[in-house]
């Protein structure tokens, strides 16, 4: 049964500093949790290209984060939130290599590979919220998939 | 009686400016003993009762312009650096500034009281409008002394940022024609633009053909921090620099493909001795190169 702990922290993202923070924060939280430091790397990484695309296509906004427990397995919950201008189509936003800056565009895609669950929710005016999780072991695969 | 009368007719601000001028000694000393100047002029009292007694000028300055609502009344400008001074000396002996904010008010109630004394024969509603005009011009002075003292933290934090900039940032010169920087800590794009800058300077004055980026100290590597090293990379080509990433340690090397970046033609080494290896080699200087054999062959 997948338990969810208290929001251990809400960090808000409206500068760079900020954006160490929220690093920091991540990497001391996984580290906790018992992740591997490649694992740890990669969860760091993801929050750091989701932090920023909060603070620099959002408008700034806030990082909350939930420890997760699966049996012996935990994880960590990360939503990114802002109340920008939001994602008008999130697939394409989703496509390596598109930006509409002047970023490499591989922000969002590669954090999706980075994580093992990814959810975006957004919309035209709605603001965006993107959830990642990962877990300290990856989860078995469900009966049928490879 | 026709005494009482010009009294009365008197607007505020110039009552109370009259009267900090009259009393400004009495109310440097009432101000020497409250904790902004006592626990600031440890050393000599007197010290405490000069520093009070320009601020009491300034005060007067400003409510002789009419301005006590005005923190940038050019009045304050004289003691302005003088309270931010005093200020700082709180926050650096662990007053925080709701503690300064507050000692800076405190400064208030004397001088207050000394006017209503001094005002006794005065009509009750006079009185009432000059302790209001006084109370005004010392909200403002707290207000000046607040905002200095956060500009003057803000200030502080830019040059120490400045500072770490610069300093986190040197350049080796490894060889003839070699020259490293190990980047440590973030490479946000302040740093970067640094990192960028320096390296590109001593590319010129080493005349280096080959400049070594070495990010062992680099605890995350972000597609922003990709492409600020690859546009150093591209920079220092068009210097007539070949530059060589070092130092991507096992767990950043499998996030960097996770992620999906392509460092393009940028060289890679794992380590900075690596980097040093190659670079020497291209440039045949190799310190294997000694056999006569080997110096022939390029
Ligand atoms: N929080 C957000 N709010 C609005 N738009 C966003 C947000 N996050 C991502 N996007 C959009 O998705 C695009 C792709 O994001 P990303 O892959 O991180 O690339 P980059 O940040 O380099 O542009 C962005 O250019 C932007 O248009
Ligand atoms: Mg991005």
């Amino acid at each position: 049964m997948q338990t969810a702990g208290r929001v251990e922290a809400s960090l808000p993202i409206s500068s760079d500093m900020d954006l160490a923070w929220v690093r920091q924060h991540v990497r001391q939280t996984a580290a906790e949790l018992g992740f591997g430091l490649v694992e740890q790397t990669k969860l760091v990484t993801a929050a750091s290209e989701l932090a920023r695309n909060t603070l620099v296509h959002g408008g700034g906004g806030r990082l909350e984060s939930v420890r997760l427990a699966n049996g012996h397995v935990r994880g960590l919950r990360l939503t990114f939130a802002d109340d920008g201008p939001g994602i008008p189509d999130v697939e394409r936003a989703l496509t390596d290599g598109y930006t509409s800056g002047d970023g490499l565009g591989m922000g969002l895609g590669g954090a999706r590979r980075l994580v093992h669950e990814f959810s975006i929710d957004s919309g035209p005016d709605a603001g965006t919220r993107v959830t990642v999780i990962s877990w300290t072991v990856r989860p078995p695969h469900p009966r049928g998939e490879v | 009686m026709p005494e009482h009368e010009t009294a009365e007719q008197r607007a505020p601000h110039d009552e109370v400016a009259d009267f900090l001028r009259r009393r400004r000694e009495q109310i440097a000393q009432r101000w020497a003993d409250v904790p902004l100047f006592r626990t600031v002029f440890t050393v000599s009292r007197d010290e405490a009762v000069e520093a009070g007694k320009s601020v009491v000028e300034a005060l007067a300055a400003v409510a002789a312009a009419g301005r006590a609502e005005d923190a940038e009344a050019a009045g304050f400008g004289v003691v302005r650096e003088q309270l931010t001074r005093t200020a700082a000396a709180r926050s650096r002996a662990g007053a925080s500034s709701a503690q300064v904010s507050n000692e800076v008010d405190a400064l208030r109630t004397p001088v207050v009281d000394l006017l209503v004394a001094d005002l006794s024969a005065a009509p009750a509603e006079h009185v009432r409008e000059c302790s209001t005009a006084l109370t005004v011009l010392m909200g403002t002075l707290r207000l000046v002394v607040m905002e200095s003292a956060l500009s003057e933290g803000q200030a502080l934090i830019d040059r120490q940022r400045l500072q770490l900039l610069e300093v986190a940032t040197p350049v080796i010169k490894l060889w003839d024609g070699i020259v490293a920087v190990p980047l440590i800590g973030t490479l946000d794009s302040a740093r970067s633009q640094v990192v960028m800058e320096t390296l590109l300077e001593a590319v010129v004055e080493q005349h280096a053909r080959f400049a070594i980026l070495d990010i062992t100290g680099v605890p995350t590597v972000d597609s922003l921090v990709a492409q600020h090293l690859m546009k150093t990379v591209a920079a220092a080509r068009l210097m007539g620099a070949e530059c060589v990433v070092s130092g991507i340690r096992p767990a950043i090397a499998q996030t960097i493909v996770h992620l999906g970046l392509d460092l393009g033609t940028v060289v890679t080494r794992a380590s900075l001795a690596d980097a040093l290896a190659y670079a020497l080699d291209q440039q045949g200087t190799g310190i294997v190169e000694s056999t006569p054999h080997a110096a022939g062959q390029r």
